[in-house]
């Protein structure tokens, strides 16, 4: 057994274990953070295949930032999930066979497809480039036109999200440091000239 | 004799190479950790300057000791664990922020070679492990199970994942130019014979600016310290924590303080390059690495950006909540969009030199 055999099966037990727990343990932080080490698991084994991108951009992506904002969500929830897991028998089979199904399904695409496409050599290895570079010409010259179709429909699933979140609340006091910062003296301070009349007031 | 100790472990098979590796983390790791407690000191020193003190000035030669002596005060504290708090979490929040701070400067080319990972995609790497470090903050914040805690946690973590989107494009901007993800590569990308005008800080002048800003942002240093907030929120995220469960946190955040001072040296200021390269071609021993460039320069150009930070510290009042957020995604990310496209325009159009 070599080190990298060792490495992957360390890793992918771990991802498993750590998926398991996503889905069995009570508390939703825990959850979240069990999703949070089964990407990291992930992402070593994808390192182990020489994906050095996809692994990093997982980190980068998912673990950085998507998964900390759900932490962030998950932590402010005060919801009781003994009442959320109240239907879970009585939907067990439901789900049972959902997942019967997408399992299935994904056998079917990913056996289909690894039955009739030999498998080949890394095309990065291939083409004497490291698996970065070769990422970056097949995006971006091979098949650059899907790719920013990809792009623009994501940027107007982000439009489309933020749109559907904004709303106008009444009553609510905003800064426009804009104007703030173009104000001038003559804005806000009156200098009045005028004669001293009286005698002002007599200090004790 | 670097070499020969080499050959000696490497002759023990699997086990030198752990070894010879595991001696290389420590070459690494020891120094940071010295230069973490002597910036310590440096900053109080220099903070009791600028406000006209005398900063530590007891303990050793100029106070020198001071950073030790605060370091064993914290080792011999007691550290107490609030009644409610989530006792895994608790004591695995600090180790959490402390290894990735500490795993980033594996990336850190000091000279030409000297390295201890060189990466293919290092810049990309070292961005995916300072963005790991906010879960030990986070965690830190929700485990203590108290409100100040929690909310300096929020603030940090809106706070970072914020800031993070304006430094990646700004480390765009530095992709687009070198061609390359490999900090060593990165470097050389900003040889030439042009002087200090070969550096990328020069064509990248704004995204120098917004990196550094960002990174202090990252690091929730004044003036951005809103998660620390001492007047509103008490002392954020590790108000509960005491003794050596804080030393941890305070390590990671001054480790990745100068983390972001090295990085901004190799992606902006030429690494270990000197600024007068190409002007002079003299060969004299012990002096020519002012003119030639060595791992001098890169702790040099560090120890400039890392002055920054105490300079913005003494000087810039605590930003309001609401103005951090606008400035992270209202200034920094539309000026980041625009120069990209003049990165790629100065590329496109040849108007850099990448490399000799």
């Amino acid at each position: 057994m070599t080190f990298e055999l060792i490495c992957f099966w360390v890793f992918a037990s771990v991802a498993a274990l750590a998926a398991l727990t996503v889905i069995s343990v009570k508390n939703p932080v825990v959850a979240a953070l069990s999703l949070v080490l089964t990407f990291f698991s992930m992402a070593c084994v994808w390192l182990l295949a020489q994906a050095e991108f996809l692994a990093v951009a997982l980190v980068l992506v998912y673990v950085g930032a998507v998964m900390v904002l759900f932490l962030f969500v998950v932590m402010m929830l005060d919801v009781d999930f003994s009442v959320v897991r109240e239907g879970f028998v009585r939907f067990l089979p439901v789900g049972v066979l959902v997942a019967a199904v997408m399992l299935t399904e994904m056998l079917m695409m990913i056996g289909v497809r690894s039955l009739k496409t030999p498998v080949t050599e890394d095309p990065a290895v291939l083409a004497g480039m490291s698996n970065m570079e070769w990422l970056g010409q097949t995006l971006f010259r091979d098949f650059l036109l899907p790719f920013e179709i990809a792009a623009l429909i994501l940027t107007v699933g982000l439009i489309a999200a933020v749109t559907l979140t904004l709303r106008k609340r009444t009553g609510t006091k905003v800064q426009r440091p804009g104007l703030q910062v173009m104000v001038k003296r003559e804005d806000r301070l009156r200098v009045i000239k005028m004669d001293a009349v009286g005698k002002g007031e007599v200090g004790p | 004799m670097i070499d020969a100790m080499r050959d000696a472990m490497l002759a023990w098979g699997d086990t030198g190479l752990v070894g010879w590796t595991v001696l290389k983390i420590l070459v690494i790791a020891v120094p940071v950790i010295i230069a973490v407690a002597m910036f310590v000191w440096w900053e109080r020193k220099v903070i009791g300057w600028m406000h006209v003190r005398m900063g530590p000035n007891q303990i050793g030669p100029w106070g020198l000791l001071q950073a030790f002596a605060d370091v064993f005060k914290l080792l011999f504290k007691e550290v107490t664990r609030p009644s409610a708090a989530n006792k895994t979490l608790f004591y695995l929040a600090p180790l959490i922020a402390l290894v990735p701070s500490f795993a980033a400067w594996s990336l850190v080319p000091f000279d030409w070679g000297l390295t201890l990972a060189n990466v293919n995609v290092g810049l990309l790497l070292l961005l995916a492990l300072t963005s790991l470090g906010v879960y030990g903050i986070i965690l830190a914040g929700w485990s203590s199970n108290s409100r100040y805690a929690m909310l300096g946690a929020m603030r940090a973590a809106a706070q970072t994942v914020s800031y993070e989107i304006a430094m990646g494009f700004t480390l765009v901007c530095v992709m687009i130019l070198s061609g390359s993800l490999n900090l060593t590569e990165i470097v050389m990308a900003q040889a030439g014979n042009k002087g200090f005008f070969d550096w990328f800080g020069f064509p990248l002048l704004p995204m120098m600016v917004i990196y550094f800003v960002s990174g202090v942002a990252e690091t929730n240093r004044a003036p951005f310290d809103m998660a620390e907030g001492e007047s509103e929120i008490v002392a954020g995220f590790h108000v509960e924590y005491s003794g050596s469960a804080f030393a941890l946190f305070f390590l990671a955040e001054y480790a990745n303080m100068l983390l972001i001072a090295f990085v901004a040296t190799v992606l902006f200021a030429g690494g270990w390059l000197s600024p007068l390269q190409g002007w002079i071609t003299a060969d004299v021993p012990w002096f020519d690495w002012i003119w030639k460039g060595g791992w001098q320069w890169t702790f040099i150009k560090a120890f400039g950006f890392s002055f920054l930070y105490l300079w913005f510290r003494a000087t810039f009042p605590r930003y309001r909540y609401d103005q951090i957020m606008r400035l992270g995604w209202k200034v920094f990310i539309p000026i980041c969009l625009v120069w990209i496209v003049v990165a790629a325009c100065l590329k496109y159009f040849n108007l850099v030199t990448i490399g000799a």
